[in-house]
């Protein structure tokens, strides 16, 4: 186990350093310079713009601001925006916490529905509820988040007024930000209702955010459940007379759930990184917007540190995985 | 394992238990974009300027309500001299600054003030200057540095700017956002503090909201400025809600999470209209929506060509499917006739695809030929569709013999390499920004921007140049529409572009909002908002 976690800590390295290459080589390669975005159609003198370029440290070749930012990894510093002059760190630490509420809310909407929906379209195979069920998921999944959430607001916010239609709460609300996760921060401002109106914004974007890994992780463990259901050891747990409730959660679902855990841990790598579309919709203020945004202005700083805070995180969370594979299943921890 | 079902037990209960608040003393604005900064003089997007200009800053002068014209503010009069060359203000007396904690401001608005906030961006050797890692891009690209000698400090009340030429639009240029007067104590302290980058995060002014906190991309709150000379506003909270799809923006004014909506679409407008707990806003704007035609590319170099494509374009079928029927007005001059000294002699180019073949192979342009459309992938108000309008334009050219190419280029991309002239056509629009018609000849059809790029026909006619130029310069009213009269007249027979349309500005209110009006400049204030 120690070596397999050595091993994996020794790739992180090259890992982080290829990242830093790409991004800075890959935003560079785009046509167009920060000021030259900024000003758009409007006219820009060349003295200026090369005055501007210098003040940004753009006018030193290639090498040299690569190297430069690189000595600045080393010190710990991300950078200031070009666009807001804020840090790098403060503006990705403002947004996290909004990504990350949300893609909790997703994978636990996800993770329960779709494991619990799996679960008993592979108890029921072929009955009418599997067939609806696994209908339901293909649509789930190659439905157009866009407009899946624009229907539901449409439907579900303006048509019957049950949940608000965007943000994180009702912004009547003055709520302070401490943790910048709107769930704590409601709960601390003392201000009646906003923690239930937090939660009320919440559903809709995390239901859309949801649908596809909800579709996923329930064809998913269907197809693991009918697997592992078909096992020796499930007859012979039959066989000793074990709860059917017991069967299936303890001796099935806990090896069903092991390709189910590897399609859950590259789904929240996908929503860790930004869930553009959601958060466009629902105006939800999270990095995925905020990376997009600054792509389109060159904001140099952010789109590489961004990027690579946010490669770190998804690394983190699939060695997560893979160590949560040998707590599931100890055969994997001693196989590897 | 976690059980779902006390979690489905509670849906019903949060959904059916909360209401939107309401209350009648604070806005929620829908608006398009987050802010750049709050130091405004840095950025150039209009919504910055919304969130900044008009709410926590104020200028010299300012456009009224709703209109280009110009108004008193913290100056309270001018005088011009004769020869056009010096603008002597006086001052607002009793006009304080908004407190915010942590500084203490001492004294009241004067002259040191309008100093500050101008030499900052002119002087190379302002300690300020360099604190702009951005460069001050409005003022740069108005030209101020070049334009002004030098400013006289005359006394605490009154001061006076010297130009090295006379320039008719100087006044409606002190208008602008990036004329906005700062606190020159607040950002003494500032420096003192070892703070200055504050400036662009908590700005101060004397406006007539204080801001209070931006969460970013989600929302800028202010409230009243209790103090403000003109009165404070009826509002005690304003608060946008950083809202960029439109049709987000729609579903939140419906449901009434949102109180004004800015940017509908137009194409939505019809169905908006049918709603009875909405007012729709309708104004004519500043804005020009064009296709720059590169003169410096043959065959377009020939003003028979050029007017050719004038005729082949059906423009009233681009206006439709663009705007929606009544959304927008054909072009016919460089900018829109909301603005003085339009020609009124001069007849839209008809759509004649006949006639355009015609002139087509009198120029010699062989069936066939090759050019490139360029455009953008996401629309904007000048260009809600930009792939529509590419497809109809190059179906309108391959009728006259034209074998167009389309080309879609991301916007800095596009804007870089169209500035370096490689299209052959390309969408464009303008916004005007301060009321004045030399704000759209000047930067997109004199030979100077026509040198430096921003001139999108590489299009440089001496006369025309020579006509607008001396219109710059001089002040009378009638004699400047003259001037125009006659170089609009010289664009529209050499057709530099296809004039495309002048777009309809559209907003959104909820029936109980009062007070609310569009600027046909595009800004949006609410200082005079009031809810029912």
């Amino acid at each position: 186990m120690l070596a397999f976690l050595l091993r994996r800590l020794g790739l992180l390295l090259p890992t982080f350093f290829g990242v830093t290459l790409l991004t800075f080589a890959l935003i560079r390669l785009i046509p167009g310079d920060p000021v030259e975005v900024m000003m758009g159609e409007r006219h820009l003198d060349p003295q200026a713009h090369a005055e501007a370029m210098q003040r940004l440290g753009l006018d030193q070749p290639l090498h040299r601001q690569y190297l430069a930012y690189l000595g600045q990894l080393m010190r710990g510093d991300l950078g200031q925006s070009f666009r807001s002059g804020e840090s790098v760190w403060a503006e990705f630490t403002t947004l996290f916490p909004a990504t990350l509420e949300l893609a909790c809310a997703a994978l636990l909407l996800a993770g329960v529905l779709g494991v619990l929906a799996g679960v008993i379209a592979a108890l029921k195979r072929d009955s009418w509820f599997d067939r609806v069920l696994m209908g339901l998921s293909l649509t789930g999944y190659s439905m157009p988040i866009f407009w899946w959430g624009l229907m539901l607001q449409i439907l579900v916010s303006v048509g019957l007024g049950w949940t608000p239609v965007s943000g994180r709460i009702d912004l009547l609300y003055d709520i302070e930000p401490h943790t910048g996760f709107m769930l704590v921060d409601s709960l601390l401002s003392e201000e009646d209702g906003a923690f239930l109106d937090a939660l009320r914004h919440l559903i809709l974007p995390a239901i859309v955010l949801g649908t596809i890994p909800l579709a996923v992780i329930a064809r998913m463990t269907r197809s693991a459940m009918l697997e592992v259901l078909r096992e020796d050891y499930i007859r012979t747990a039959r066989a000793k007379g074990l709860s059917p409730a017991r069967v299936v959660f303890v001796h099935g679902l806990r090896n069903a759930l092991i390709p189910v855990l590897t399609v859950f841990g590259l789904q929240v790598g996908t929503l860790l990184s930004g869930a553009v579309l959601t958060e466009t919709i629902f105006s939800w203020p999270g990095i995925g917007k905020w990376l997009i945004e600054s792509i389109a202005a060159r904001d140099y700083p952010v789109v590489q540190n961004g990027i690579l805070l946010i490669a770190a995180l998804v690394i983190l969370v699939n060695f997560t995985v893979d160590l949560l594979y040998g707590l599931v299943n100890p055969r994997i921890r001693h196989a590897r | 394992m976690l059980h779902p079902l006390p979690l489905l037990a509670l849906l019903p209960a949060l959904l059916l238990g909360g209401q939107a608040l309401a209350a009648r003393d604070s806005l929620v604005v829908c608006t398009e974009a987050s802010p750049e900064g709050f130091d405004l003089v840095q950025y150039t997007a209009a919504t910055t300027a919304d969130a900044t200009a008009e709410t926590v800053y104020e200028r010299l002068v300012q456009f009224a309500p709703g209109s280009t014209r110009i108004v008193p503010a913290l100056a309270e009069s001018w005088e011009i001299s004769a020869d056009g060359r010096s603008y002597t203000f006086n001052l607002r007396r009793g006009v304080r600054f908004h407190q915010v904690p942590g500084f203490t401001l001492s004294r009241e608005f004067n002259a040191d003030d309008v100093l500050w906030s101008f030499q900052r961006q002119l002087d190379p050797e302002h300690p300020w200057h360099r604190l702009s890692p951005r460069g001050f891009p409005y003022a740069e690209a108005m030209g101020m540095a070049e334009l002004i000698e030098r400013i006289d400090r005359l006394d605490e009340h009154r001061v006076r700017f010297v130009l090295r030429h006379p320039e008719a639009p100087f006044l409606a240029n002190l208008a602008m956002g990036f004329a906005s007067i700062y606190s020159a104590e607040y950002a003494a302290q500032l420096l003192a503090a070892g703070k200055p980058a504050q400036l662009n995060s908590l700005p101060v002014g004397t406006g007539p909201f204080v801001f209070q906190r931006y969460a970013k991309d989600a929302q800028v709150r202010f409230v009243a400025n209790p103090d403000y000379w003109a009165g404070a506003p009826r509002l005690r909270r304003l608060i946008f809600s950083i809202t960029p799809d439109p049709n987000v923006r729609v579903q939140k004014i419906k449901a009434g999470d949102c109180q004004i909506a800015v940017y509908p679409r137009p194409t939505d407008i019809s169905r908006l209209r049918e709603d009875p707990n909405l007012r729709v806003l309708e104004l004519d704007s500043l804005l020009v929506a064009y296709l720059a035609i590169n003169t410096r590319h043959p065959p377009l170099d020939d003003v028979r060509v050029r007017q050719a494509l004038n005729l082949a374009f059906d423009k009233a079928s681009y206006l439709r499917a663009q705007y929606g029927e009544g959304n927008a007005r054909p072009a016919l001059a460089p900018y829109p006739p909301t603005l003085w000294g339009q020609n009124p002699e001069l007849k839209a180019w008809p759509h004649d695809p006949q006639r355009a073949r015609a002139l087509l192979r009198k120029a010699g342009v062989p069936e066939g030929q090759k050019l490139s459309i360029w455009t953008r992938p996401g629309g904007g108000p000048t260009n809600p569709n930009p792939g529509i309008g590419a497809q109809m334009l190059q179906a309108d050219l391959r009728a006259v013999g034209i074998d167009a190419e389309i080309r879609v280029y991301e916007w800095g991309e596009l804007i870089k390499r169209a500035k370096a002239g490689e299209h052959d056509l390309v969408f464009m629009g303008w916004a005007g920004d301060n009321g004045d018609p030399d704000n759209f000849l000047t930067p997109n059809l004199s030979c100077a921007a026509a040198a430096s790029g921003e001139n999108l026909a590489g299009w440089c006619h001496e006369r025309f140049d020579q006509l607008i130029r001396e219109a710059r310069r001089i002040s009378e009213p009638e004699r400047r529409a003259a001037l125009y009269r006659e170089a609009l007249a010289i664009f529209h027979a050499q057709a530099p572009w296809i004039p495309l349309a002048y777009p309809k500005q559209f907003g959104l209110t909820r029936s109980n909002v009062r007070g609310f009006q569009l600027s046909p400049l595009g800004s949006n204030n609410f200082a005079r908002v009031e809810l029912d």
